[in-house]
Protein backbone atom coordinates (compact mmCIF):
# COMPACT_ATOMS: atom_id res chain seq x y z
CA UNK A 1 0.00 0.00 0.00
CA UNK A 2 1.12 3.56 -0.44
CA UNK A 3 0.84 4.49 3.52
CA UNK A 4 4.09 1.98 4.03
CA UNK A 5 5.91 4.50 2.39
CA UNK A 6 5.15 7.13 4.37
CA UNK A 7 8.35 6.88 6.56
CA UNK A 8 10.21 6.87 3.62
CA UNK A 9 8.76 10.19 2.75
CA UNK A 10 9.02 11.26 6.62
CA UNK A 11 13.24 10.48 5.91
CA UNK A 12 13.38 12.22 2.40
CA UNK A 13 11.53 15.33 4.32
CA UNK A 14 14.39 15.16 6.90
CA UNK A 15 16.91 14.25 4.71
CA UNK A 16 16.23 17.57 2.58
CA UNK A 17 15.24 19.94 5.27
CA UNK A 18 18.22 19.24 7.49
CA UNK A 19 20.90 20.57 5.13
CA UNK A 20 18.39 23.37 4.06
CA UNK A 21 18.46 24.53 7.38
CA UNK A 22 22.12 24.32 7.92
CA UNK A 23 23.17 26.05 4.74
CA UNK A 24 20.53 28.49 5.17
CA UNK A 25 21.02 29.43 9.01
CA UNK A 26 24.95 29.40 8.19
CA UNK A 27 24.65 31.77 5.69
CA UNK A 28 22.81 34.29 7.76
CA UNK A 29 24.31 33.40 11.30
CA UNK A 30 27.93 33.12 9.53
CA UNK A 31 30.10 36.42 8.94
CA UNK A 32 31.20 37.03 5.09
CA UNK A 33 34.52 38.46 4.21
CA UNK A 34 35.46 36.97 1.18
CA UNK A 35 39.27 37.84 -0.38
CA UNK A 36 40.41 36.34 -3.69
CA UNK A 37 42.52 33.46 -1.79
CA UNK A 38 39.40 32.58 -0.19
CA UNK A 39 37.22 32.60 -3.46
CA UNK A 40 39.83 30.37 -5.03
CA UNK A 41 39.07 26.54 -6.15
CA UNK A 42 40.23 24.84 -3.10
CA UNK A 43 42.54 22.07 -4.38
CA UNK A 44 44.25 20.15 -1.11
CA UNK A 45 46.02 22.81 -0.78
CA UNK A 46 47.67 23.25 -4.12
CA UNK A 47 47.32 26.37 -6.50
CA UNK A 48 44.88 25.29 -9.30
CA UNK A 49 46.42 25.29 -12.62
CA UNK A 50 43.92 25.64 -15.86
CA UNK A 51 40.33 25.83 -15.76
CA UNK A 52 38.39 23.07 -13.74
CA UNK A 53 36.15 22.40 -16.30
CA UNK A 54 38.04 20.40 -18.70
CA UNK A 55 36.99 17.46 -20.75
CA UNK A 56 36.76 14.18 -19.65
CA UNK A 57 37.86 11.45 -21.12
CA UNK A 58 35.71 9.18 -22.92
CA UNK A 59 36.33 6.34 -21.07
CA UNK A 60 34.58 7.44 -18.50
CA UNK A 61 31.42 7.20 -20.91
CA UNK A 62 32.46 3.57 -21.61
CA UNK A 63 32.72 2.57 -18.41
CA UNK A 64 29.27 4.19 -17.09
CA UNK A 65 27.92 2.29 -19.93
CA UNK A 66 29.05 -0.84 -18.83
CA UNK A 67 28.05 0.13 -15.68
CA UNK A 68 24.07 1.01 -16.99
CA UNK A 69 23.81 -2.48 -19.01
CA UNK A 70 24.69 -4.81 -16.14
CA UNK A 71 22.86 -2.84 -13.71
CA UNK A 72 19.81 -3.64 -15.72
CA UNK A 73 20.95 -7.34 -15.84
CA UNK A 74 20.54 -6.90 -11.73
CA UNK A 75 17.34 -5.59 -11.73
CA UNK A 76 16.06 -8.60 -13.60
CA UNK A 77 17.58 -10.80 -11.47
CA UNK A 78 15.34 -9.45 -8.30
CA UNK A 79 12.17 -10.40 -9.93
CA UNK A 80 13.60 -13.97 -11.12
CA UNK A 81 14.84 -14.77 -7.84
CA UNK A 82 11.48 -14.07 -6.07
CA UNK A 83 10.09 -17.08 -8.32
CA UNK A 84 12.58 -18.76 -9.52
CA UNK A 85 11.66 -22.08 -7.39
CA UNK A 86 8.27 -21.82 -9.34
CA UNK A 87 9.55 -21.76 -12.70
CA UNK A 88 11.99 -24.71 -12.21
CA UNK A 89 14.25 -25.44 -14.69
CA UNK A 90 12.71 -22.97 -17.47
CA UNK A 91 13.51 -20.21 -15.27
CA UNK A 92 16.91 -21.19 -15.04
CA UNK A 93 17.41 -21.89 -18.75
CA UNK A 94 15.82 -18.58 -19.66
CA UNK A 95 17.87 -16.70 -17.12
CA UNK A 96 20.68 -18.72 -18.12
CA UNK A 97 20.57 -17.46 -21.71
CA UNK A 98 19.96 -14.30 -20.83
CA UNK A 99 22.98 -14.36 -18.49
CA UNK A 100 25.01 -15.60 -21.64
CA UNK A 101 24.06 -13.21 -24.13
CA UNK A 102 25.07 -10.54 -21.57
CA UNK A 103 28.18 -12.37 -21.10
CA UNK A 104 29.06 -12.43 -24.03
CA UNK A 105 28.45 -8.55 -24.34
CA UNK A 106 31.53 -8.32 -21.64
CA UNK A 107 33.81 -10.74 -23.48
CA UNK A 108 33.22 -8.20 -26.30
CA UNK A 109 34.04 -5.59 -24.31
CA UNK A 110 37.19 -7.51 -22.30
CA UNK A 111 38.57 -8.18 -25.91
CA UNK A 112 38.67 -5.31 -27.05
CA UNK A 113 40.98 -3.68 -23.91
CA UNK A 114 37.55 -1.61 -22.55
CA UNK A 115 38.16 -2.93 -19.06
CA UNK A 116 41.77 -2.05 -19.02
CA UNK A 117 43.20 1.62 -18.57
CA UNK A 118 45.60 2.75 -20.91
CA UNK B 1 -4.48 12.14 1.53
CA UNK B 2 -3.52 10.03 -1.35
CA UNK B 3 -4.65 13.38 -3.22
CA UNK B 4 -2.50 15.46 -1.25
CA UNK B 5 0.54 13.61 -1.79
CA UNK B 6 -0.78 13.45 -5.13
CA UNK B 7 -1.19 17.08 -5.55
CA UNK B 8 2.23 17.76 -4.23
CA UNK B 9 4.16 15.23 -6.07
CA UNK B 10 2.60 16.13 -9.05
CA UNK B 11 3.29 19.81 -8.58
CA UNK B 12 6.96 18.71 -8.15
CA UNK B 13 7.53 17.03 -11.09
CA UNK B 14 6.40 19.62 -13.26
CA UNK B 15 8.17 22.13 -11.82
CA UNK B 16 11.23 20.38 -11.89
CA UNK B 17 10.38 19.02 -15.30
CA UNK B 18 10.37 22.90 -16.16
CA UNK B 19 13.55 23.80 -14.38
CA UNK B 20 15.02 20.73 -16.73
CA UNK B 21 14.51 22.95 -19.73
CA UNK B 22 14.54 26.33 -18.30
CA UNK B 23 17.78 26.40 -16.36
CA UNK B 24 21.09 27.05 -18.89
CA UNK B 25 23.84 25.06 -17.05
CA UNK B 26 23.41 21.56 -17.97
CA UNK B 27 24.49 20.34 -14.82
CA UNK B 28 21.64 21.78 -13.20
CA UNK B 29 19.66 20.38 -15.73
CA UNK B 30 20.63 17.18 -14.94
CA UNK B 31 20.20 17.74 -10.96
CA UNK B 32 16.20 18.95 -11.81
CA UNK B 33 16.31 15.68 -14.14
CA UNK B 34 17.35 13.65 -10.79
CA UNK B 35 14.35 15.31 -8.88
CA UNK B 36 11.50 14.59 -11.74
CA UNK B 37 12.43 11.26 -11.96
CA UNK B 38 12.52 10.84 -7.80
CA UNK B 39 9.06 12.36 -7.88
CA UNK B 40 7.86 10.18 -10.81
CA UNK B 41 8.89 6.95 -8.54
CA UNK B 42 6.29 8.44 -5.75
CA UNK B 43 3.92 8.97 -8.15
CA UNK B 44 4.23 5.45 -8.95
CA UNK B 45 3.92 4.55 -5.20
CA UNK B 46 0.78 5.87 -5.12
CA UNK B 47 -0.32 3.55 -8.23
CA UNK B 48 0.83 0.68 -5.86
CA UNK B 49 3.47 -0.03 -8.50
CA UNK B 50 6.25 -0.19 -5.20
CA UNK B 51 8.61 -2.72 -7.93
CA UNK B 52 8.85 0.19 -10.26
CA UNK B 53 9.42 2.73 -7.93
CA UNK B 54 11.96 1.09 -6.70
CA UNK B 55 13.65 0.33 -9.97
CA UNK B 56 12.92 4.12 -11.27
CA UNK B 57 15.38 5.70 -8.72
CA UNK B 58 18.05 2.36 -8.95
CA UNK B 59 18.40 2.94 -13.15
CA UNK B 60 16.74 5.91 -14.37
CA UNK B 61 18.08 8.33 -10.85
CA UNK B 62 20.65 6.28 -10.55
CA UNK B 63 22.37 4.59 -13.77
CA UNK B 64 20.80 6.66 -16.37
CA UNK B 65 21.99 9.85 -14.26
CA UNK B 66 25.39 8.66 -13.95
CA UNK B 67 25.20 8.55 -18.09
CA UNK B 68 24.10 11.89 -18.55
CA UNK B 69 26.20 13.43 -16.38
CA UNK B 70 29.01 11.74 -18.50
CA UNK B 71 27.86 12.96 -21.38
CA UNK B 72 27.41 16.77 -20.33
CA UNK B 73 31.25 16.50 -19.12
CA UNK B 74 32.08 14.82 -22.03
CA UNK B 75 30.96 17.72 -24.67
CA UNK B 76 31.36 20.12 -21.88
CA UNK B 77 30.25 23.55 -22.75
CA UNK B 78 32.74 26.19 -20.50
CA UNK B 79 30.25 29.63 -20.51
CA UNK B 80 31.75 31.54 -23.45
CA UNK B 81 30.52 28.74 -25.82
CA UNK B 82 27.22 28.18 -24.89
CA UNK B 83 25.65 30.91 -27.45
CA UNK B 84 22.03 30.11 -27.71
CA UNK B 85 21.98 29.63 -31.07
CA UNK B 86 18.43 30.19 -32.34
CA UNK B 87 16.52 29.51 -35.81
CA UNK B 88 13.87 32.00 -37.27
CA UNK B 89 11.31 29.12 -36.97
CA UNK B 90 12.13 28.10 -33.95
CA UNK B 91 9.71 29.83 -31.66
CA UNK B 92 6.84 29.73 -34.39
CA UNK B 93 7.29 25.67 -35.07
CA UNK B 94 7.62 25.36 -30.64
CA UNK B 95 4.22 27.12 -30.08
CA UNK B 96 2.23 25.38 -32.81
CA UNK B 97 3.46 22.08 -31.37
CA UNK B 98 2.46 23.07 -27.81
CA UNK B 99 -0.38 24.39 -29.16
CA UNK B 100 -1.69 20.86 -30.92
CA UNK B 101 -0.80 19.01 -27.61
CA UNK B 102 -2.54 21.29 -25.58
CA UNK B 103 -5.64 21.08 -28.19
CA UNK B 104 -5.06 17.08 -27.54
CA UNK B 105 -4.93 17.34 -23.72
CA UNK B 106 -7.89 19.44 -24.05
CA UNK B 107 -10.08 17.36 -26.25
CA UNK B 108 -9.43 14.45 -24.05
CA UNK B 109 -10.19 16.63 -20.67
CA UNK B 110 -13.55 18.26 -22.86
CA UNK B 111 -14.96 14.53 -23.36
CA UNK B 112 -14.44 13.28 -19.98
CA UNK B 113 -12.57 9.92 -20.99
CA UNK B 114 -10.08 10.32 -18.05
CA UNK B 115 -10.02 6.63 -17.12
CA UNK B 116 -9.15 3.57 -19.26
CA UNK B 117 -10.94 0.05 -18.27
CA UNK B 118 -9.87 -1.21 -15.28
CA UNK B 119 -7.58 -3.73 -16.08
CA UNK B 120 -7.88 -7.21 -14.16
CA UNK B 121 -4.65 -7.05 -11.95
CA UNK B 122 -6.29 -5.12 -9.20
CA UNK B 123 -4.13 -3.12 -6.52
CA UNK B 124 -5.57 -5.75 -3.88
CA UNK B 125 -4.71 -9.06 -5.74
CA UNK B 126 -1.32 -8.29 -7.01
CA UNK B 127 -0.68 -6.99 -3.11
CA UNK B 128 -2.09 -10.56 -2.05
CA UNK B 129 0.98 -11.92 -4.27
CA UNK B 130 3.50 -9.24 -3.69
CA UNK B 131 4.61 -6.54 -6.43
CA UNK B 132 7.79 -7.88 -7.64
CA UNK B 133 6.20 -11.62 -7.40
CA UNK B 134 3.42 -10.61 -9.54
CA UNK B 135 5.69 -8.82 -12.05
CA UNK B 136 8.33 -11.82 -12.05
CA UNK B 137 5.68 -14.44 -12.74
CA UNK B 138 4.52 -12.47 -16.19
CA UNK B 139 7.74 -11.16 -17.07
CA UNK B 140 8.49 -14.78 -17.03
CA UNK B 141 6.54 -16.53 -18.38
CA UNK B 142 3.89 -14.48 -21.09
CA UNK B 143 6.85 -12.29 -21.87
CA UNK B 144 9.73 -14.30 -21.87
CA UNK B 145 10.31 -13.52 -25.26
CA UNK B 146 10.45 -9.88 -24.95
CA UNK B 147 12.73 -10.18 -21.81
CA UNK B 148 15.38 -12.33 -23.74
CA UNK B 149 15.24 -9.56 -26.80
CA UNK B 150 15.84 -7.30 -23.63
CA UNK B 151 19.23 -8.63 -23.84
CA UNK B 152 19.73 -8.42 -27.57
CA UNK B 153 19.20 -4.76 -27.04
CA UNK B 154 21.81 -4.19 -23.77
CA UNK B 155 24.25 -6.04 -25.58
CA UNK B 156 23.92 -3.78 -28.55
CA UNK B 157 24.63 -0.89 -26.55
CA UNK B 158 27.37 -1.97 -25.08
CA UNK B 159 28.95 -2.79 -28.82
CA UNK B 160 27.48 0.62 -29.95
CA UNK B 161 28.86 2.33 -27.02
CA UNK B 162 32.38 0.61 -27.61
CA UNK B 163 32.53 0.73 -31.39
CA UNK B 164 31.90 4.80 -31.09
CA UNK B 165 34.49 5.36 -28.74
CA UNK B 166 37.30 3.12 -29.20
CA UNK B 167 40.30 4.35 -31.48
CA UNK B 168 41.19 0.97 -32.76
CA UNK B 169 39.15 -1.75 -32.56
Amino acid sequence: MPSDYFPVFVFLLIAVGFPVMIIALSSIVGPRKPSPEKLMPYECGVDPIGSARKRLSVKFYIVAMLFVVFDIEAIFLYPWAVIFKDLGVFGVVEMGLFIVILFVGLIYAWKKGVLEWE
Amino acid sequence: MTLFFFLLIAIVTVISAILVIVLRNPIHSALSLVLTFFSIAGLYILLNAQFIAAIQVIVYAGAIMVLFLFVIMLLNLEKEKRVSEKHPLQKAFGVSIALFLLGGIGSIVATGVLYGNMGTETAAKVSAVGNTKAIAGLLFTDWVLPFEITSILLIAAIVGAIVLTKKEL
